[in-house]
Parts: structure tokens; sequence; C-alpha cells
């Protein structure tokens, strides 16, 4: 008697498929569950932790922002193993502003996150014509050589960075602004990557060819999606001058570069769900393993590769497709 | 007929290293005209396509569509103009379905200007178009995904896309090949009514047969060279094309 | 100092050259990117200080198995990792990252720095050129280089193995219907891009000593030549090194030592808006990916 594995949708996902979902409580909250999780935890969490417990938090949603800025390159065909570069320019352009301009944080933050992004957009155009391995080069290589430079020019600050912020008005806002961030961002890209828009851009990464073949400009919509993701990239950078009051060669620091690749691969490459779930994984975890230093990136390392060649579909979506489906053996019919 | 052809093609040269692909063609092609393009393999056929369409950059001579010069237009500008082209090898988006294929193409900019900015429901949109081509509506054929179509199915497909584009002129790579003869045979009434939507259309086949029924005008291509190009009865009758297809002895 | 500073800037360029070439080779032969060149380069120089340290096994030896293992260790990870992600670009790219990111930071973790880690030099010896000194190690470069690269434009352009590997380089379907068994040449040319890593340690690392971050260094250094000669061409790579290594040493005598990481990066950008594919980059037409 041979028997084989089959996967059905769960009972209560058929019954909560379309219109019908208004029928009962329990399948309106089935749906609504995985939804209202990140928000009800991100929102209410912070007053129950210990202060050192909230800024883990912090960094937790600022890679967050990282993971789903790498997510959305690597949905519309571009690999960046260099999220520092928009982490480290929005963290400087912020720095600036506020050290040498004397703007508060209010202002100097989305100035930091759009110039930001403009500037790596305008950056790395030259290499959206080519093969996608030339962007991935030079997303690494470049933020590495800023730092160079900036220690041997010792402009901004040089090894010593710059200091002298102004903090945001109360940690309570510090918190919670990055939260809400986070959560728009989370929902408000998949809506859109979601859409017929999302649709082009994942043409994009799959066929290109297609997508030109269609009429449509395909740099000018990988233009689009590398402006938003540096944006939220700049952003990131630009909250943490603020945070921790300083903006220093350590931004371009590979850390900012390869726990978001981490925590996208970890927790499920191709959803921002997935990204965020892998950056409250790793971050954590990172905190915990703080004892051992510089070992935390060979972890991340490893991480990596096992993740990527064992369970390439990331936690997310392992756990999506248990939440829907269940398996079982049945017997091979005649 | 004395108006503007709708497409020159002026000594239209293609190297690639050492190999002219295509080497000084010439033709006009007016509108309502359906061209069939053939010759043996490797003769330059698809290459010529892509030089039209921009897929490939020439390295000598002019393409004129309705009087303007293309040949230094990105492609995604010319479809903009009003050429669409199928590819021979099929790819489309395997895990979308089929009718989510062709979102991309309605997201054109192209649509959205002959439509006046509002062309209503894409999902609509696609559903009617993929029928005309023959996807069966009540059987739900739209919706499944792309992988799990046939390939008749996906070539109808890849038509349904440049059609979607409201295109002037079409160019279509090897459309029947791989197809058995019932569906080549559903596949022409679908060409007979672009044709009569008033459509300009060039179509590269080895398919002779099934082509020359349709066909005005035939253009045979050899070895990156035009060899001839007239009626179809009468350019199968000249010993250059019979010995570009058969061999000489 | 004009004549001395020619004499480096040459030397500064086989160096380059000789970081790039193993990292072009893999990715200009079989279309792997292998991120985890730079710590290659670093794990070999710390094999052949291991045996020539702590086993007091003679120089030759040592430098011999570890070029040996190292060009091991690069197939392996060919074979048991990259094999099952091929044709992903991402996952390709993400798995050697993510590897080389491993060793160097287990490296730099045991604190293997200082100056007692270092390998010793062919020849202690100085010359005289052209009225400056030149220290042996330094010529020895220079020839090497040299060799290094007059062998293995023969090797692909002239033995079977080689015109192989550029033909999976071209179109990997097509070779396959030759009969080229392409996961092994794949296999190989990432075993020869670790195994040049290694030969490029061994003969530069004695100019100062091993340390971790020498292997992000080395990655830098080899994407910027490949990015400017363009990937895949050895005559771009060959041509970007002189370029980057002329730039480099001129700038260091006589602008500022500080700012030659900057004409490396200008360097870059400009090629990029210029000719992006780099300057022999014969993907140009492929880029266009029909």
């Amino acid at each position: 008697m041979k028997k084989r594995k089959e996967r059905i949708d769960r009972g209560i996902k058929a019954r909560s498929g379309d219109v019908f979902t208004l029928c009962s409580w329990r399948e309106m909250l089935y749906l609504a569950a995985p939804r209202l999780l990140p928000i009800i935890v991100f929102l209410l969490l912070p007053p129950l932790l210990s202060v050192y417990w909230q800024k883990v938090l912090l960094s937790l949603a600022v890679f967050a922002l990282l993971s789903i800025s790498w997510d959305l390159l690597s949905q519309s065909g571009m690999i960046s193993l260099g999220q520092a570069l928009f982490f480290g320019m929005g963290a400087y352009l912020s720095g600036i502003a506020d050290h040498y301009f004397g703007l508060s944080p209010l202002v100097a933050i989305p100035l930091a996150s759009f110039l930001g992004g403009a500037i790596c957009t305008l950056a790395l155009l030259p290499v959206l014509r080519l093969r996608g391995i030339y962007f991935s080069m030079v997303t690494l290589v470049i933020p590495l050589m800023l730092v160079r430079i900036i220690e041997a020019t010792r402009i901004f600050g040089g090894t010593e960075g710059l200091t002298g912020m102004t903090p945001f008005p109360s940690k309570w806002i510090e918190l919670y602004l990055v939260i809400t961030v986070l959560l728009c961002l989370l929902f408000g890209f998949r809506r859109m990557m979601a859409s017929d828009y999302g649709l082009v851009l994942k043409g994009i990464c799959d066929n290109d060819r297609s997508v030109t073949n269609a009429g449509i400009n395909i740099y000018w919509f990988k233009a689009q999606a590398l402006f938003m993701a540096s944006t939220v990239g700049a952003f990131s950078g630009a909250f943490m001058t603020h945070v921790y009051l300083f903006a220093g060669m350590p931004v371009f620091a590979l850390d900012y570069s390869i726990l978001p690749i981490a925590a996208a691969v970890v927790g499920g490459p191709g959803s921002f769900a997935g990204a965020t779930l892998g950056a409250a994984i790793l971050v954590p975890l990172s905190e915990l393993l703080r004892g051992i230093g510089g070992l935390r990136i060979v972890f991340y390392g490893i991480f990596l590769v096992v993740f990527i060649v064992a369970l390439p579909e990331g936690i997310f979506h392992y756990a999506r497709r248990k939440y829907h489906q269940f398996e079982r053996w049945v017997e091979v019919e005649k | 007929m004395n108006q503007t052809p709708l497409l020159q093609v002026i000594d239209l040269c293609k190297s690639f290293g050492g190999i002219q692909a295509v080497h000084f063609v010439n033709f006009d092609l007016y509108e309502g005209e359906l061209l069939g393009l053939i010759g043996p393999n490797g003769s330059g056929k698809t290459t010529l396509a892509n030089l039209i369409t921009r897929f490939v950059k020439p390295s000598k001579g002019k393409v004129l569509y309705k009087g303007r010069p293309i040949q230094h237009l990105p492609p995604f500008e010319i479809v903009r103009l009003g050429i669409a082209r199928t590819f021979q090898m099929v790819r489309p988006f395997y895990q979308l379905a089929a009718y989510k294929n062709m979102i991309i193409p309605l997201y054109s900019p192209r649509v959205k200007k002959i439509a006046g900015g509002e062309y209503g429901d894409r999902n609509a949109v696609a559903l009617d178009l993929l029928e005309e081509v023959g996807f069966e509506r009540d059987a739900n054929v739209a919706y499944k995904p792309a992988g799990a179509l046939p390939q008749g199915y996906l070539k109808r497909l890849e038509l349904a896309k440049a059609i979607a584009l409201q295109p002037d002129l079409l160019i279509l790579d090897e459309l029947f090949s791989g197809l058995s003869l019932a569906e080549v045979a559903g596949m022409v009434p679908i060409i007979e009514k672009l044709r009569l939507q008033g459509k300009t259309i060039i179509m590269i086949e080895h398919r002779l047969k099934e082509l020359f029924r349709i066909a005005d005008r035939v253009l045979v291509m050899n070895y990156g060279e035009t060899i001839a190009n007239g009626a179809p009865k009468d350019v199968m009758e000249m010993d250059a094309v019979k010995n570009a297809y058969l061999g000489s002895e | 100092m004009f004549v001395g500073t020619i004499l480096y800037a040459i030397i500064n360029s086989f160096i380059l050259i000789m970081m790039a070439i193993g990292f072009n080779l893999t990715f200009g032969i079989s279309g792997v990117a292998n991120f985890a060149f730079g710590a290659l380069y670093v794990l070999s120089a710390y094999g052949s200080w291991i045996l020539l340290n702590l086993l007091k096994m003679p120089y030759l030896l040592s430098v011999t198995i570890s070029i040996l293992l190292t060009s091991l260790f690069g197939g392996l990870i060919y074979r048991l990792i990259l094999l099952r992600v091929r044709g992903q670009a991402l996952s390709e790219v993400i798995a050697t990252f993510g590897i080389g990111l491993s060793i160097l930071e287990l490296f730099s973790y045991f604190g293997l720095v200082g100056f007692e880690y270092t390998l010793p030099v062919f020849i202690d010896h100085s010359f005289i050129i052209f009225g400056t000194y030149v220290d042996a190690q330094r010529l020895i470069i220079a020839a090497v280089g040299l060799v290094l690269v007059s062998s293995l434009w023969l090797f692909t352009h002239h033995t079977s193995i080689g015109l192989a590997f550029r033909g999976i380089a071209q179109d990997e379907r097509t070779a396959l219907t030759f009969g080229i068994a392409s996961d092994r040449i794949a296999t190989l040319s990432v075993s020869l891009g670790a195994g040049l890593a290694a030969v490029a340690a061994t003969i530069i690392i004695p100019l100062g000593s091993i340390a971790p971050a020498e292997g992000y260094d080395v990655l830098i250094k080899a994407l910027a030549v490949c990015i400017i000669g363009g990937l895949g061409s050895s005559g771009g790579v060959i041509v970007a090194g002189f370029v980057i290594g002329f730039a480099e040493r001129f700038t260091d005598t006589y602008i500022g030592s500080h700012w030659t990481m900057i004409i490396s990066l200008t360097a870059i950008l400009l090629v990029l808006v210029i000719k992006p594919s780099g300057l022999f980059g014969k993907q140009k037409e492929l880029e266009e990916r029909i």
C-alpha cells in the first residue's frame, strides 16, 4: 500500500475564502489575526519592556526597515549587497543637517531620507542597465570605499564622526515613530506589490525582456523601486543618527549590509512580512549573542548559507503554509 | 498603392563579430498587408525582427516607420509607437495565472494613451482579450497558471499580449511552430480578424502551406540577404528560393 | 622620483591584476561570482602560515599544500553549496558572500592579527633599478604576474579545457550539447579561481602581514578592477589593473596617499557612466539580453 503526502487547504481557510468570511467571527479572526498580530505586538510591547529591551526593539525596527528595503529591491530584480550605503548616506546627511545647519530632527530626518534616496538612486542609475551582478558588486564596493575616503580625507568629522545632535523630545516619540513607519511601510509595500504596479516590478525581475516588449521602460520602473528602497534605507540611517546622537564611519559598516540580507533570507525572501520576521529573530538573537562579539557575523553568514540552501522559502512562507494548509498521508490511487 | 509605406527598411545590416546576420536588406511594407518572412534556419529572419523592434542595434541602415526613423530608439519606445512583436521562445510568467500575464502589457503607457486614460478594469479586459484568442471562458482556462498550459495556449497568450498593445504593426515570430495542424487552423481565423481590423502583419514562419494561404506577399531570406520578394506562388517558383531551401547540386 | 613612481606603479598594477584575475576567471568563465574570493585569499595565507610555523614544514611545501588545499576548498564550495543554487543569481551571490564573511570574521574573532603573522619573502634582497631601490619580492610579483597572465591566455585559447571554459561562459546549453560537462567545468573554474587567489596571497602577503580585513580589501580591489575592465575579459583585467595601478601610485606620490581610494572610486563611477560594462566588456551586446 503506497502512500503519498497530500497538501490541502484547511477547512477554515476554504470557508473564509470570499465574502462568506463575514458570516462568522471565527473566520474573520482567522483572516485578521496574522495581520493584527504584528500591529498589536509592536504597539503594545514598548511599555512592557525594560529600557534595555526597548533599545533592542528600536534596533529591531530599524533593521526591519533595512530588510524591507532590501526585499523591495530583490523583488524588483536588484540584489543589494550594500544596504549600508543607504543607511550611511541617510545617517551622514542627517548628521550634517543637524551638526552644521542646526536643523531639528523633525526636519533633518525627512530631508536626509529623501535626499539620501535621490543621491543613491542617481549614483546607481548607470548600473541599472547592466546585468544584476554589477548592481550587487557596485553596492558592495561603494560603502566600503566611502569609509576609507572619510577616514583618509577626514571630512565630516573623519574618524571621530559628527556629534552634538539634537535628540528626540522623548524616548516614546522615538520608539513609536519608527514603529509607526515600519508598520505603515510593511502594509503599504505589501499592498503596492500586490497591485498591478507591483506586478510590473515583479515581471521585471522575472523576465525583463517581456516587460520591455510591452512598451514599458523598465529602467524607469527600476529607478522608482530603487528610489523607494534607498529612501527607506536612508530614513533608517537618519533616524539612528538622532538616537545615538552620532554619525561616523561605523554607519557604513558591513553589519548594516549583511543583517538585512540574512533577515530576509531567514524570514522569507520575497515577502515584507518575512523580512520583518527575520529581523525580529536575528536582532534579539544577536543581542543575546553580544557576548561573543565578532562571532555574531559568523553566525549571520552561516545562517545565510544554511537557509539559502536548505530552506530557501524562509520561515514566514513555511509558517504561512502551515497556517493555511495541512498535510496528510493518503493512499496512492490506482 | 501610392501612399507612404507603413514600414520602410533601407539597407539594413547587422554583423555579430565576423558573421553577417543581416546584409543590406531592403523592403517596404504597406498598411494592411500581411507579409510572410521565410527562409531556412539561420537566414536572419529573427535578427531582422529584432532589428526592426530594436532589441538589437543595427550596424548600418535605416528603418522608417510612418515616415520617421526608428532605428535608434529604445525598444520600449518603438512598442509605444505601435509596433508589437511576439517571441519565438515563449516565456510567460509561469507562476501567474494566464490573465494576470496580460496585466503587464495592459499597464503599458501606449494602452493608457489610446484609451484616453481610462481603459477600464484591466482584469476584465484581459479576460476579454484572452477569449478572443481562444481561451474558452466557460472552462476558465484563463485562470490557470501559465505553467500549467500547453504550448498551443501559450502561443495564443503571447499573441494576446501583443494584441493588447493595440499595435498598428504586428510582427509574429514563428507563431505556428510547435503547434498541431488543428491548433494552427484554429489560429488562422484570429489572424484574419486582425487583418480585417486593418492591422499590418509580418509573419516569420516555417510552416509554408498555412502561411501562403493568408499572406499577400512573401519575402525570402537566405544568409542574411533577401533573395525574393513577391506573391507566394511566384516566389516559390524561383530557382534561387528552391536552392535555398533544398540545397543545390 | 618619477622613475621610481613608474616602477612602483608597474608593480602595483601587477598586484592588482593578480588579485583580480582569479575572480575574473571564475566569473567570466563559469558565470559564478565568487564573493568568498577575499576570504579564500586570506584563508590560504593563514594556511601557509600554520603549516610553516606550527608544523614547521619547509616553505615551498607549505605554500604548495596551502594553494592546493585552497583550490580544493573552492571546488568544495561549488559542489556542496553553489551547485544547489546554480542559476539563481541571488542565491549564488548571497551564499558565497555568506561563506566569505563567516571565514573572515572567524579569523578576526580568533585575533590572528599582528606582525608575526606574515609569510617570508622568496629572496631577501634589494636591487637598484634606474636609481630606485626595489626589493626582490616586488620584482617577483611582476614576474609571476606576467607569467600567470600569459599562461592563462594560452590556456583559455589553446587548450581544450580552456576552450571549454570559454564555451560555457558564452552559452551553457550549447556547450552541454558539445559534451562539455558544465558542472565539472564550473567546479574546476571555481577551484582555479581559488587557487589563483592563493597564489596571489603567497606572493603579495610577504610585503605586509596577514589580516582578515585584507580579505575585504582584496575583494574590493578585485571587484574594482573587474568593474572597470569588464567582467569576463582577461584583457580588461590587465588594462584596468594598469589604469588603477598607475592612478593609485601617482596619486600617492604627487597628491597624497589619502586620495588613492577616491581615485579608484571616481574611476569606477566614471566607467559606469561612460561605458558601464567596463573598458573591454564584451557583454555589451549580451547586456541587452535577448
